[in-house]
């Protein structure tokens, strides 16, 4: 398989830990991912993947462990040094600014300026550049939207999620955390995200896949790690487990088992 | 026929209408409609244009900005005092610095402490205020410059007086500022959601700090205004002048929580009210019912703009 041309660790998380509270939401966190690699987190409700998703987002700092990318160890602070390490992450609640529109969300700090030197010096914006991209970024979805200047508070939830997605995808990331991002698409949009989700990891981004979705997970996945109370339960190969064993890492029977022996 | 649907930011063009139609059967008979008396208006608003401009910016990001009147009075004593020993580019330069920073110092202090801009603005209308009295010893500083006066108060290039050239010049500044610059967006993206902003990497305590600076430096130049216009600077210019302020901009579709500002908005609000004040002087009301009446608008703004939001 395409694993074994690109194997080189983009992400290394080793022995995250998190607490909120005196509550230990993750109790040592370890994996890698590779170039193009297509990595599923598992886990229940709850079991930390969120919290591991806003770790790497910069959106909070975890109390202990490092996160290496490209084998530099790196302090993400905040949402713009995870940005500027070469993440890309659609968080679960999406973070897209209701009252702005589809354009203004997918560019937002990252807009097109204009190419007269002087305006661009001003941080002028060439909005009917950033119209054009906006359409054909869209097209990439499959998703057409009538008005691409209306405030996406007034957009489906799906419809929302896709413009998560692609803001996450145009950004020229080397990774692509992606927190359940097919909860609410359509069965059309579903298929077009798989399909892209394979060509960037055929372009070497590698992609770490949040889903509740095991069938999908296996369809499209290199390897699952799984969580389980904060704990990380499990490395695999997803050809080498089938879904009853996943379940097992998910509800902590393996942990259980092991403990108990 | 056009229709322009009624929303916040619409609301005033439909205000602003309606008003003038009642004026026209009212103020027939009295000198409102005539050019001087409207060009009167024009000249006596536009420092409150410029103040209501600063209040936008702080608005845009969700903080509102009370110290604005207060920055415009101990600035315009500033360049008042500067301009005989130092001159007038190190007079202006000085006063608006002087109002950025104080800006700058109310967003900061929101940032660094964590508590509301109404509480720190209020304090800090209170300490310049008292500051501004101190240093005045409550008397009125004259202005001799010529060369101030002409440029802030009567001078006028190829007929236009400079006060007017002012106004329409820093409209079209912060026009472009809110609408065609990547700031503008992103002070409104601040003002919006500020998580989802953090989250999209911009640097959300910076842009905050920024959008006081303009308020605070726009509040400096609005005394400059003043006080090229009255020939001297005195402690109390500006002071009564925050309710009329929070009326416009409430009446040009200004969120009071943050958000999209709608710059011809709040210049249209600014106008109105100083329309329906010079209105009603000509019709013969005290300025304590003229006061009575800005602060029903103040309030009949808000809740007609949060009406017509949630609709
Ligand atoms: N900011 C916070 N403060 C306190 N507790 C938190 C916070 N964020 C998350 N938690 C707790 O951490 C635990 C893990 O939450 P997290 O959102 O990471 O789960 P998850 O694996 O993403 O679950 P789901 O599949 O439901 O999205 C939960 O028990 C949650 O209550
Ligand atoms: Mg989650």
């Amino acid at each position: 398989m395409k694993r074994t041309a690109l194997d080189q660790t983009v992400l290394k998380v080793s022995g995250l830990h998190k607490n909120f509270d005196g509550v230990d939401v993750l109790n040592g966190v370890s994996f890698n991912i590779n170039r193009g690699e297509v990595v599923a987190l598992l886990g229940d409700n709850g079991a930390g993947k969120s919290t591991l998703v806003n770790c790497l987002a910069g959106r909070i700092q975890p109390n202990k462990g490092t996160i290496e990318i490209n084998e530099q160890a790196l302090l993400l602070n905040s949402p713009s040094a995870s940005e500027q390490a070469g993440l890309a992450i659609v968080h679960q609640d999406l973070a897209l600014v209701n009252e702005l529109s589809v354009i203004e969300n997918l560019f937002l700090n990252r807009e097109i300026l204009h190419s007269n030197k002087f305006l661009r010096f001003f941080g002028w914006l060439d909005k009917s550049a950033m119209a054009k991209k906006a359409q054909k970024l869209l097209q990439r979805l499959g998703t057409y939207l009538p008005d691409l200047n209306a405030p996406v508070a007034t957009l489906s939830g799906g419809q929302k999620q896709v413009i998560a997605i692609i803001r996450a995808v145009h950004a020229g990331a080397d990774i692509i955390v992606m927190d359940e991002p097919t909860s609410a698409l359509g069965a059309e949009q579903y298929e077009f995200l798989m399909s892209l989700i394979r060509l960037l990891s055929s372009q070497g981004i590698a992609i770490m896949l949040i889903s509740h979705n095991l069938h999908q997970v296996s369809m499209l996945c290199d390897r699952a790690v799984v969580l389980f109370q904060g704990y990380s339960v499990a490395d695999v190969a997803l050809n080498e487990v089938d879904q009853a064993q996943l379940l097992a890492y998910m509800n902590g029977a393996v942990l259980e088992m092991a403990q108990a022996s | 026929m056009m229709r322009i649907k009624l929303t916040a930011h619409t609301l005033v063009y439909y205000a602003f209408a309606i008003t003038m139609l009642i004026f026209t059967v009212l103020l027939s008979h009295t000198a409102f409609f005539t050019t001087a008396n409207l060009l009167n208006v024009l000249m006596q608003t536009s420092p409150i244009v410029v103040m209501a401009i600063g209040l936008s910016f702080a608005l845009s990001v969700g903080h509102i900005d009370l110290s604005i009147g207060a920055i415009v009075a101990l600035c315009g004593m500033v360049a008042a005092m500067l301009l005989q020993p130092f001159g007038l580019t190190i007079a202006v330069a000085a006063s608006l610095l002087l109002g950025g920073l104080i800006g700058a110092f109310n967003g900061y202090l929101c940032e660094r402490l964590g508590i509301p801009s109404l509480i720190v603005t209020l304090g800090m209308l209170g300490f310049l205020t008292g500051l501004s009295r101190q240093l005045s010893g409550l008397q009125s500083i004259p202005i001799i410059d010529p060369q101030f006066i002409s440029l802030f108060g009567q001078g006028a290039v190829l007929g236009i007086p400079s006060q007017i050239l002012w106004l329409a010049s820093l409209v079209c500044l912060a026009y472009i500022i809110l609408n065609k610059l990547r700031f503008g967006r992103h002070l409104f993206a601040v003002g919006a959601s500020k998580p989802a902003a953090y989250s999209m990497g911009l640097g959300v305590s910076r842009i905050r700090v920024w959008a006081m600076a303009l308020s605070g430096g726009f509040a400096a130049l609005a005394g400059l205004l003043y006080a090229g216009r009255m020939q001297s600077a005195r402690y109390a210019i500006g002071e009564s002048d925050l309710m009329a302020l929070i009326a416009a901009v409430a009446l040009g579709g200004c969120s009071l929580l943050g958000g999209r500002v709608n710059i011809i908005g709040v210049l249209l609000g600014v106008w109105l009210i100083g329309c329906i004040s010079n209105g009603l002087i000509l019709s013969g009301f005290s300025s304590n019912e003229q006061m009575m009446v800005k602060g029903i608008i103040l309030i009949v703004a808000v809740v007609v703009t949060s009406k017509v939001n949630s609709k």
